[in-house]
Formats: structure tokens, sequence, C-alpha cells
């Protein structure tokens, strides 16, 4: 409901008032301008910073464009450091996560927006209480269970605790107090069975949600860090943040054109995805943050 | 017999959907959110309460592999917390950056919503763009570039502080000057996510308030202090108690620029977890510490809405 509302919104100025202040709101466009400069200055800085040579970081005056661009520290970073397999558990582990939100998360939401059934109030209230739990109170369980089934430092071990979360529920969950009833009954009046009904009907309405869950979870997972750090013990299971800050903090830690590098591909799956779809990031975003 | 069938009817009778009554709509029910329930109690919610159990037992590197048969030392973990000066410190040093981080954040990001909203109509996803763009980078690449940034040699700010004239300082070298310029970063990451979620906010407020506001004379600041901020009231509510839990969990960001230090000056409470049980391999103690970061997560979250809402 909330997020059919809010994106019917439209900003709604007053004509008037948008057509006077053209003018004498120049200087609103300066102060935002060097905002973003702000923003996107730190972002710029590692890209150039990745395509400078070790030596250049030493030369005074320092330099701001690159003196003599190279694709060095990349090659470096596939090289020596195995960066293609962090960027492949990286991508699995988000693909799988995602996989398993997409999947699992709109089913209960389903069964707690348009079914009756003992048992959904007290699942309401679980999921509810876990909301604001911090991230590091499941951490020590998690790792103690997972080396007790030998699962530390496996895929399993990196996915199984974020197949599902609290946020993709009540995402689906308010989506789907805003279909009717009437689609739903007149999918049972005619004879479809109850996951008929939800895959054949229900799931192709809530299409846009599952976009904006699967790009936020897809997200979510490929930036996570304090779980992995602790899950991935061995360098073959490291995950992009965990590879870049064992050697930021480590080996490399002075090897500024590497560590650029890093970020850059740790950065770049993210910035192409936010471009790509960005409406479904920032209003997923907003919506939940409203219903809150 | 006849009482839980009673019971069924009652529930099925008020069911929005479905002429199915009894164990078979429980049934139906059950099988969407078996998955769900059972991955979530596995690794979420048993965790929750394990933790808890953890807490009072001396768990440590020894009793991995037997869990069950650690000593309890019953509320030890928690007594010795209250006498351990560096839990203290990583305390302190979490609320400073909660208490200043957390009103920069949403100050900014009001004043650029705000902007967005009622100053300017074009380039408005540019800008939103602009802004949102490090709120879904990740945090560890995030702080590698800005230790980058801060490094007292070769680093951007002290390049162009250079010259300016000014020698800059060695920023995250000094006990004074780490946590601020931790706090800056987090600021400078997050304000977008704080700006979208008031742009929404601000979409929802009905254009007449403003027109009635301006046919009463009133100016753009009078238009943001008497419509705006009231009618934003709640979303400004929520996202301080979604701001600051984030920010109570601060980690990363200490983690990869200055290890906690100097002088511990920027060890949270978090970071001092990670260490206690992943670097020391006390596990207990640790689970203690996330308790108690927990239970003051919960505080201060009951006390914005208790304290906040009632002020209206």
């Amino acid at each position: 409901m909330t997020a059919i509302q809010a994106r019917s919104a439209k900003p709604a100025l007053p004509a008037g008032q948008a057509g006077q202040s053209a003018r004498g709101r120049w200087w609103i466009y300066l102060l935002l301008t060097l905002g973003i400069v702000l923003m996107v200055g730190p972002f710029l800085w590692m890209v150039l910073g990745s395509l400078k040579t070790p030596g250049e970081f030493l030369v005074s005056p320092p330099t701001f464009l690159p003196a003599a661009p190279t694709t060095d520290n990349y090659v470096r970073l596939f090289d020596e450091l195995d960066f293609p397999r962090f960027f492949f558990n990286s991508s699995l582990v988000a693909l799988v996560v995602t996989v398993g939100n997409i999947l699992f998360c709109p089913m209960l939401g389903y069964a707690l927006a348009k079914l009756q059934w003992r048992g959904k109030r007290p699942v309401m209230a679980l999921v509810l209480a876990t909301l604001m739990v911090p991230a590091g109170i499941t951490l020590i369980p998690n790792f103690v269970l997972m080396a007790n089934l030998g699962l530390v430092n496996t895929y399993p071990g990196l996915i199984l605790p974020f197949l599902v979360g609290p946020f993709g529920v009540f995402l689906t969950r308010q989506f789907m107090f805003g279909i009717p009833d009437e689609l739903i009954e007149a999918a049972r009046i005619d004879g479809a069975s109850e996951w008929r009904t939800y895959w054949q009907v229900v799931m192709p309405i809530t299409v846009p949600v599952l976009a904006t869950l699967g790009i936020l979870t897809f997200l979510g997972s490929w930036n996570n860090f304090i779980y992995p750090l602790v899950m991935a013990q061995e360098p073959d299971m490291y995950t992009l943040p965990v590879a870049l800050a064992t050697f930021a903090t480590g080996d490399h830690q002075s090897d500024n054109g590497m560590l650029m590098a890093g970020s850059v591909v740790l950065v770049i799956p993210v910035l192409v995805i936010f471009i790509l779809f960005q409406r479904w990031i920032t209003e997923g975003i907003a919506t939940t943050g409203l219903k809150g | 017999m006849t009482a839980p069938a009673l019971v069924r009817r009652d529930v099925a009778g008020r069911a929005p959907v479905g002429p199915r009554r009894g164990w078979r709509q429980d049934l139906i029910g059950w099988s969407f959110a078996a998955p769900f329930v059972i991955l979530f109690g596995i690794f979420l919610a048993l965790p929750i309460l394990a933790a808890l159990a953890l807490s009072f037992t001396s768990f440590g590197l020894r009793d991995l592999d037997n869990p069950i048969g650690s000593t309890v030392v019953g509320v030890k973990n928690y007594t010795d917390l209250l006498g351990d000066p560096k839990f203290w410190k990583s305390l302190g040093n979490t609320i400073y950056f909660v208490v200043v981080g957390v009103p920069l954040t949403l100050a900014l990001g009001l004043v650029i919503a705000n902007a967005l909203s009622r100053g300017i109509t074009r380039f408005r996803t540019v800008f939103r763009v602009g802004y949102y763009l490090p709120v879904i980078t990740s945090i560890v690449a995030i702080a590698v570039v800005w230790r980058f940034l801060l490094n007292p040699d070769v680093g951007l700010i002290n390049i162009l502080l250079g010259n300016l004239g000014i020698a800059g300082p060695n920023w995250l070298a000094s006990s004074a000057l780490a946590m601020p310029s931790i706090i800056a970063m987090a600021v400078w990451r997050n304000l977008g996510f704080a700006m979208v979620v008031f742009v929404a906010g601000m979409q929802a407020i009905p254009a007449m308030l403003y027109e009635a506001a301006s046919i009463d004379g009133a100016g753009r600041w009078q238009a943001f202090r008497y419509v705006t901020l009231p009618m934003l009231r709640p979303t400004i509510l929520f996202m301080l108690v979604i701001t600051t839990i984030g920010y109570l969990q601060l980690f990363e960001e200490p983690f990869v620029m200055t290890d906690g230090g100097p002088l511990d000056a920027t060890l949270s409470v978090t970071m001092y977890m990670y260490q206690q049980g992943f670097e020391f391999f006390h596990q207990g103690y640790a689970s203690a510490i996330a308790y108690v970061l927990f239970v003051i997560v919960a505080i201060v979250a009951f006390l914005q809405f208790k304290f906040l809402r009632s002020e209206t």
C-alpha cells in the first residue's frame, strides 16, 4: 500500500513557484554541485590513484593526475593476489543469497499478508523482534555452530545465515497487502491450487518489489564484511571486502596503487548495478524507510 | 475435540480470503512460511539466545568442539566488563561517534533533501544519484580510499591544504583527530541515505500546505520551519532511530583505518567484541560485550520513540 502511494506521489510543486524560482536559485545549484564534487572526489582520487606507478606516490610535489597511467596495479592484483578468486567468491555468495531471499521472503510475506493460519502472529512477532538486533550478536554463536558443522571456510558457511532476512519479509508483505483479494479469489474459483495462485497470480504482480529486494540484497551481501571476515579463514574463501581489508591492514598497507585498484574492483560492479537500477534502489529504500 | 474445532472455525471466519478452513489452512500457511522460519530459526533466532547463554560461560577456543561442556561462570563476564577500562573506553568512543555523527548526518541529509525537493527543479536525478553513491559502496573500499585521502604525506587532503600554505596534520595518527576524521567519513557516506528517505517524506507533504503558507506570506525558510519540519517529524524520528542503531555498531572504519588506535582512541564496542572473540578467543566475554551493545541499542531505540513521539 505505502509502496504504491509513495510511488504515485509526484513532487507536485505548484507551477507558479517552480517558474518564479528558476533564475533566483542559481546559488542552490552551485552549492549542490560543490557538494557533488565532494561526494565524487574520493571516487575520482581512487581511480586516478589506481593508475599511478608506486614511484609516483613518492614524488614531491605530489601529482593529482597520473603522470604515466599504467594498468600495472590491476595486473598485479590479478596475478599476485588472486583477485579473480575473491571476485568469484563474492559473486557466488551474493547471487545465492539473493536467490534465497527472493524465493523465501515473499513466500512468508504472502502467508502473513493474505493467508489465515495458526502461528501467524508468533511468526510475525519473531520477525519483528529481530529487526533491531545488532549483527554482532549472532556472529559468535553462528561461528560456533559452523565450526561444529565443519562449515567454517566453506561456501555454505558464508551463505546459509543470509539466505533469508526480516527486511525482505517486510518489503513483500507490505506490498502484498495492496493486492486485491478478488484477484486471488478469482484464481481459486477457477480451481487453481494455493501454489499455482501464488506463482501465476501473485508473483507476476510482485516483480517490481522483488527487483528492489534482489538489488538491495545483492548489494548488502557484496559489501558484507564482519561475517565473512570471521568465517573465511583461508585466502581461498576470502570475499573481496575481506581480501581488501586484509591486504590494507597487512602486507600491502602502503602499496597505495594496488589498494586503490582493489577498491575499484570492489566498487565498480556496485556502481554499474546502481546506475542501471538507481530508481528501484532509492525508491525501495525510501518506501521501506517511510513505513517505519 | 470440539474446542479446537471451534477455535479453528473462529479463525477461519475472520479470514479475508478463501473458503478453506481449519488444519488445511494451517498446513498451507506453514508450507509457505516453513523455509523462511527454519532458516531464520537456525541462523538468526537461536543464535540470539545462544549468545545470551554463551555470555554466562567462559567459552574459549578449547570449548569449540564441545560447546555444551564449557564452564558456566554466571554473571562474571558482566561484572568483569564493569571493571574493564578498555570496554569503557570503547563505549565512550562509540557514544562520541553517535552523538556527533548522527545529528550531522541527519542535518546535512535534511538540508540537501530540502534543496532537492523545494529548491531546484532540474537535474534532480543527477544530484540524487551523486549524493547516494557512497551509501551503496563497500565501507571497506571507502575506508581504504579515505585512509589514503587522509595520508599525511601523499593524501589529497594534505596536498590541497599544502597548496593553501597549511601544513596538514597526521589525521589518523592523532588521538584527537582520528575519531573526528572517522566521523567526517561516516557523515559523508551516510548523508545520502538520509537524503533519499527525507525526499520521499517531503513528496508526501500535500502541495496545498505550501500554497497556503505562501498565501500567508511565508518565505522559504518559514515554509521549511513551519510546514516541512512538522510534517516530516515521523520520518526524522525513524531516521534518527535507524541511524543511531547503525552508528552504535561502528566497526569497519576503525578496523581498516586505525586498528582502533591511536591509544584506543577509535576502538569501538563492536571492534572490542571482535578482538575479544576472534583475536583472543574469549568468546564468552565477547558475547557479553555483544549483549550489552544489544541492550544499549534496544534502550536507545525505545527512548527515542517514547520521548520524541510524545513531544508533538
